[in-house]
């Protein structure tokens, strides 16, 4: 074994990429709860990929033949049930472990110098992962598949000049048809698959390079070595360490992951929908059209933002920024520290009104605009529209973007702590 | 036209109507919660209603014959007192007719009921099933009131009998939801032209061949299948999970143990 692996050595950097990317790879070792979920995420992405795998060698991607095909898989398949519960409920698990992700990077300044890089690519990530959801939704051809595909491209018709030919060029026909599927179905399970396996592999790589942050934001390269272990003094190696608490992480994942998948893979509509249950009909638009709770947040923004000069493309546009702006984190915050820990009641308050409007627009926007009803008096005559909960939704888009584009203002006038030489709280 | 702009003023008032009548849905009574024990009985009833009653109009594409054997039957039994619409035990269950007659004949084709009970629930097609009654405005003679205008008739009116619509007007949305909330079983309110609501209920008729409560049974059990045939895999899949979970705990019990113990040696 020894004489294989130093053969393989002589001719490939297979111990040395080991030991880089995980082996010898020193992690500050105060990492706690919220740093399970980059492990989780790559653990997500794998098991997609392999149930992907099978149902692929079932799946038919035919307009005539999709429909059928899923509950062919669903019944006479063997496990077919159980591999295609596992993808449905993969791809809203691996949205909870990636909001989770990005969410730690929000508490703990994981974004900031020398982090940069390794920020933007997890959001070019995150964007990968938003177009594989979307492509790999219409695969089912139910009726929410359908008209939800239907809308998504809506959006990019909303361009102005070339709108109508984009959606065309997308689509491949008029309307959502087989065309489309078949495409769609080639950008799922090849095109952003290889994207994203690409761009996880340059994500870890730039992780390992500049190493990880942690809860305290405290910079353990900068630490002397310990003459023992010769190491940095807060660091601990990956191996065995990090690969056996990840694990534990892994196990409670699938404890928490079997439970969606054998006792309520629907979760109540908001994994697979009762309308998908319906095969898609182009003749028959749904009352109430709704993404997956994943993209709700920004469908509420691109329905709080009203039409200007004739056109909704200002809708688009808000909701593709408040995608995009995350890249700029690294710039906007200018805090004299990186973790909560040591921030003022500024950055505190600030991300806990943010995480509250993350919420209620992604709930408003898995219910119709009419749920709160409408204003009633004379004054609301003047407004474009009396739905109460479209104001509510605008006003918390407002934030939304509040909180971004004041953060280099509230960041810098944050009273901050001082933060300790050594990692705390481990 | 003038349908489009009737249409169009009810959803209209509709919308007004505020949040406890936003959709103008009808107040469904939830289907029996059946045990364990009853489970392949009320599966074997309910498969024996589907293929004498259902199964003309309505298909179960996606189910196969041959899989009822979930339930306790034989392949043979299967043979003798289901199969009436294929003679091949590995066949689906598909009917007849065609799409285009279907359409035709009923203005709009009898879905498939493979998947039905997942897109509807069981409590609302148990609601639907005790929903009908006479309506001599309609094209079939019955209507609907879980599923207003329905294109259905009501196939099961020789066991059901035929109820009748009480209609009661209020003066307003409040008098209207309490008169709603104090009636019993199903309930529809419905916006009615000047800032009116109709409550709406129904009453025995004539009675059918079987008793309310036979009846209420029936559909249950019916229910019960179209909710079994929607996922054949379900009763299964919760069997597996439970054996799946406690592996897991075992598992995770051995994993944390193991985490600690390396974990001791660091300070």
């Amino acid at each position: 074994m020894q004489r294989l692996l130093s053969w393989i050595d002589d001719r490939f950097p297979l111990t040395k990429l080991w030991e880089d990317q995980w082996g010898k790879y020193v992690a500050p070792k105060n990492f706690n709860f919220w740093y399970y979920f980059g492990s989780l995420a790559a653990f997500v992405l794998v098991m997609q990929i392999v149930t992907g795998i099978f149902l692929a060698m079932s799946y038919k991607p035919d307009a005539t033949k999709a429909f059928e095909s899923i509950e062919y898989i669903m019944r006479d398949v063997s496990a077919g049930w159980l591999i295609r519960y596992m993808h449905s409920t993969g791809a809203s698990a691996f949205f909870v472990v990636v909001y989770l992700h990005m969410f730690r990077g929000l508490l703990y300044g994981s974004y900031r110098k020398p982090r940069e890089l390794l920020w933007i690519i997890g959001c070019f990530i995150y964007l990968a992962l938003m177009a594989e959801a979307f492509f790999g939704y219409l695969l089912p051809w139910g009726q929410m598949s359908y008209w939800g595909a239907q809308v998504i491209v809506n959006l990019f018709s909303t361009v102005p000049f070339i709108g109508d030919d984009l959606g065309i060029w997308i689509r491949g026909d008029y309307t959502i048809s087989d065309v489309t599927l078949n495409r769609f179905y080639a950008f799922h399970i090849v095109a952003v698959p290889l994207v994203l396996l690409i761009l996880v592999a340059v994500h870890l790589m730039a992780l390992h390079e500049v190493g990880s942050n942690n809860p305290d934001g405290i910079e353990i390269k900068k630490q002397p070595k310990d003459p023992k272990t010769g190491i940095y003094l807060d660091g601990i190696y990956s191996h065995p360490y990090y690969t056996i608490k990840d694990l534990v992480g892994v196990v409670f994942f699938l404890v928490i992951f079997s439970i969606v998948v054998f006792f309520m893979p629907d979760v109540g509509g908001y994994f697979l929908e009762a309308n998908n249950f319906i095969p898609a009909d182009p003749l028959k638009t749904p009352e109430h059209i709704a993404p997956v709770w994943y993209f709700t947040p920004y469908y509420a923004i691109l329905r709080a933002v009203p039409s200007f000069l004739g056109s909704q493309f200002w809708g688009v546009l808000a909701m593709a920024a408040s995608v995009v702006i995350f890249i700029f984190l690294p710039w906007l915050d200018r805090g004299a520290v990186k973790s909560i820990r040591y921030r003022g009641s500024l950055y505190k308050s600030w991300l806990a009104i943010f995480v509250v409007c993350f919420l209620v627009l992604g709930y408003l926007g898995t219910v119709p605009v009419t749920i709160w009803g409408q204003f009633t008096g004379g004054w609301a005559d003047a407004l474009d529209t009396k739905d109460r909960a479209t104001w509510l939704a605008r006003l918390l888009t407002l934030v939304y973007f509040l909180f971004f584009i004041l953060m280099p203002w509230y960041t810098r006038r944050d009273k901050t702590k001082p933060v300790p030489e050594r990692v705390t709280g481990w | 036209m003038v349908k489009i702009m009737v249409r169009f003023a009810g959803v209209v008032l509709l919308a007004a109507a505020g949040v406890a009548l936003a959709q103008g849905e009808a107040r469904l009574i939830p289907a029996p919660s059946m045990s364990g024990f009853e489970r392949d009985a009320s599966l074997q009833r309910g498969a024996r209603n589907f293929a004498n009653y259902c199964l003309n109009c309505h298909s179960a594409q996606y189910m196969r014959y041959n899989r009822l054997t979930d339930l306790g039957l034989t392949l043979a039994q299967i043979k003798d007192n289901l199969m009436f619409a294929t003679d091949k035990i590995g066949g689906t269950m598909t009917v007849a007719m065609t799409t285009a007659d279907a359409t035709a004949w009923f203005g709009a084709p009898p879905p498939d009921l493979s998947v039905e009970a997942r897109v509807r629930g069981k409590d609302w097609l148990y609601s639907y099933l005790l929903a009908f009654y006479r309506d001599d405005k309609t094209a079939t003679g019955w209507n609907n009131l879980v599923f207003p205008n329905v294109a259905m008739p009501h196939a099961l009116w020789t066991l059901s009998g035929q109820k009748k619509l009480v209609d009661i007007e209020y003066e307003d949305r409040d008098k209207a939801e309490a008169a709603a909330v104090a009636a019993k079983g199903l309930v529809l309110v419905e916006p009615a032209v000047g800032g009116k609501y109709f409550v709406k209920t129904l009453t025995e008729g004539t009675p059918g061949a079987l008793t309310n409560v036979e009846y209420e049974r029936f559909a249950s059990d019916l229910v019960n299948y179209l909710d079994y045939i929607s996922e054949p895999v379900k009763y299964d899949r919760i069997n597996i999970g439970i054996v799946v979970l406690i592996f897991l705990g075992v598992l995770f019990a051995l994993v944390y143990a193991l985490k600690r113990d390396y974990w001791k040696e660091l300070h």
